[in-house]
């Protein structure tokens, strides 16, 4: 298998990067000088693409490639990647659910908790010597016993669900169809009914077209001054400028985000609102034990499709 | 004579002295109006009222606002207003008060109780009653009122909250983001860790451990043990009992804090339990900052002997170590952890209710009973 040539599309994870080596011969397309000619040089040799979710496969990249039989990506997010263009080339697509539903999840509520009860702000009074000199006067909220909407009802929303209601939280949902397994928690066709039943609106689906701003003005100004939205699926889910003003002018009264419509940059403006908005460098499944378990479902992936055996996580 | 040492915002300072705590109840505070004031006597039947005393400025008066706390059948004899030392003004305005109202940082013992001799209840703002000598109280015949089980709940959520922080990296990669790195220097460094799985060990498994308890076993996956005054009945407390903290702490990968400060539990948290919590171990304090040996903890964090904590209290409030204010693997709260509008709504409902009890010679709402 030392002769398979699989393209690695960035600098992922060391860890992965090892793995695939030991196993594969592993082009690096950012070391290349002249990317096109590099791809033009290998484009014959070239059977797999590892990528991440926010590069993805673009279509230039599928085209570079005839000789593409899977792409393995180190995400659950599939938004980059055209999975009906793949199906119809006949090419493999898997990615890592499962194994960073709980890290998602856990960041999810962790973004909930910093926000309504103001723990980057607290702590930095304190760093900052200002305990010393007064009061505390920051007013912050309860999160047990709130109202709380997901939108999307996955494993991840699942799991947020299952930890909101240790809090004594009530769950209620909006998803493409209502899950009759999920009784107990309130289904809501709209997601502005939703919006104006939550105090905390937590965003969990996919990136599709139909997702894409599904979090607009109307859904912002349901949810309203005191709400709290918090976003841990893809930035493009919410009308970030829209998003962004309705923090500025009090209209929404809080925002935990893990994701935005360009990463790295960020609003200006989400920095200056301080303390009512706690930011996060896409860091769901940003912790050790989760890397590595998506970078080993990534290379076993591959090792299933090149040993003719059945993927672990296929999506396509 | 420093019969009355407080924690004020600015600095321990004997009371009495010009304390420099304005009242900022007339301004507008975090949470904006709320239905239920009390409708405010005349003069004349003021003058009338019996007085509740108050030795220091309540911060839920600051968080809050001093009008909800108000009522038309009592009304409040401020110490800190005075530039009187506190013993000559206890003298000479106080010998008839037979209520004071407290919170968490008014240190009250032999000496103010001494000179307030028709004082039959003591109302705290706070749910621990470490800063009140109990035993002369008990002596005294004078009855308290904490703010019982209100509080719980939010702190509870605050530990978890401060948990989730310390693993996730969640102030930290805040504070990352917002100085611009996440564009100019990359992904935020892992070195966040999982919860799932996790260890838990719950110092005190009171009203606070529990719902602790509950939060982070059911929701999150984490396995729970505790250590308590007492073994709780198995039938309806699911978790493994450990006698001993440091053996809690060698089977833990983290510990949380939410049991009273009394003098069992003054440093439990020592030298030895925090070897054996050991180098990739955390902790979280709710509880009260004594419980733990803070210069040990310090130096243990600096080094690198445990890997993190999150700190809601500390010994000596509101001073915290400097070296604290440099660690990325701490997140720090100033003594927090009920100030929500939730609870402070309670909390108003409930000091009014236990004083409003008292003068009417009715039992107190949330009365303090020994065990």
């Amino acid at each position: 298998m030392e002769s398979i040539a699989v393209l690695m599309t960035k600098p992922i994870y060391s860890y992965l990067q090892a793995e695939l080596e030991k196993r594969f011969k592993v082009l690096k397309l950012w070391e290349a000088q002249d990317g096109s000619r590099f791809l033009e040089d290998h484009n014959q040799i070239i059977r797999a693409v590892v990528s991440d979710g926010g590069t993805g496969l673009s279509p230039e990249l599928m085209a570079a490639l005839p000789k593409l039989e899977i792409v393995s990506s180190f995400s659950v997010g599939m938004d980059k990647i055209d999975l009906g263009k793949c199906k119809e080339k006949g090419i493999r697509v898997s990615n890592t659910p499962d194994v960073l539903t709980d890290d998602v999840a856990d960041l999810a509520i962790g973004l909930t908790l910093a926000v309504l009860r103001k723990l980057p702000a607290s702590d930095r009074y304190v760093r900052s010597g200002m305990w010393k000199k007064g009061e505390f006067k920051l007013g912050t909220k309860q999160f047990s016993g709130k109202s709380v909407g997901i939108v999307g009802l996955g494993r991840i929303g699942q799991a947020i669900a299952t930890r909101a209601e240790g809090f004594g939280c009530k769950i209620s949902y909006h998803s493409r169809t209502p899950k009759p397994e999920s009784s107990n928690y309130t289904y809501y066709p709209s997601v502005v009914d939703l919006a104006a039943h939550s105090d905390i609106l937590v965003v969990a689906c996919a990136l599709t077209n139909e997702t894409r701003h599904i979090i607009n003005r109307e859904v912002i100004d349901a949810l309203g001054p005191r709400g709290v939205l918090v976003n841990i699926a893809r930035g493009a889910t919410v009308d970030e400028p829209e998003l962004v003003s309705a923090l500025v002018e009090g209209r929404l009264g809080g925002a935990g985000l893990d994701v935005f419509e360009n990463e790295p940059n960020v609003p200006e403006q989400l920095i200056e609102l301080d303390e009512k908005v706690v930011l996060a460098p896409h860091a769901g499944s940003g912790t050790e034990e989760t890397r590595k378990g998506m970078a080993d479902l990534v290379v076993g992936n591959l090792v299933a499709h090149f040993e003719g055996k059945e993927l672990l996580t296929p999506v396509v | 004579m420093g019969l009355l040492m407080v924690k004020t915002a600015n600095q321990s300072v004997p009371a009495g002295s010009q304390i420099a705590l304005l009242s900022l109840s007339h301004l507008s505070h975090p949470y904006g109006s709320f239905d239920h004031m009390a409708s405010p006597a005349t003069a004349a039947e003021e003058e009338n009222l019996p007085q509740v005393l108050l030795l220091l400025h309540p911060a839920a008066f600051t968080i809050f606002g001093e009008e909800h706390f108000t009522s038309a059948k009592f009304r409040f004899l401020k110490a800190y207003e005075s530039s009187l030392p506190l013993d000559e003004f206890l003298a000479a305005n106080a010998r008839s008060v037979r209520a004071l109202l407290v919170s968490a940082a008014t240190v009250v013992g032999a000496g103010i109780l001494d000179l307030l001799p028709e004082l039959r209840v003591i109302v705290t703002t706070s749910a621990g009653l470490d800063q009140l000598d109990l035993a002369e109280c008990r002596r005294r015949g004078i009855r308290i009122a904490s703010a019982g089980d209100i509080y719980s709940a939010d702190v509870a959520d605050c530990a978890v909250g401060l948990l989730i922080d310390v693993l996730r990296k969640i102030s930290a990669s805040n504070r990352y983001v917002k100085n611009g790195f996440w564009a100019s220097k990359g992904d935020y460094p892992l070195g966040s860790k999982q919860l799932r799985g996790k260890r838990i060990g719950i110092v005190g498994l009171g009203r606070i451990g529990l719902q602790v308890a509950k939060r982070l076993q059911q929701g999150f996956g984490c396995t729970v043990s505790y250590n308590s005054r007492k073994k709780k009945n198995p039938d309806q407390v699911p978790y493994p009992f450990y006698q001993d903290v440091r053996e809690l702490a060698a089977n833990s990968d983290a510990l949380i804090l939410c049991c009273g400060l009394t003098e069992q539990t003054r440093h439990a948290v020592d030298k030895e339990v925090l070897a054996a919590l050991g180098k990739a171990g955390v902790i979280v304090n709710v509880a009260r900052g004594a419980v733990v040996d803070e210069k040990e903890m310090v130096r243990c964090l600096v080094e690198g002997e445990i890997a993190g904590a999150g700190l809601d209290v500390f010994e000596d409030e509101p001073v915290v170590p400097k070296e604290l204010l440099e660690l990325d693997n701490v997140v720090l709260s100033p003594h927090s952890a009920v100030l929500t509008r939730e609870s402070m709504m309670e909390l108003a409902r409930l000091v009014v209710g236990n004083l409003e009890a008292f003068f009417s010679n009715e039992p107190l709402l949330s009365e303090y009973e020994d065990d």
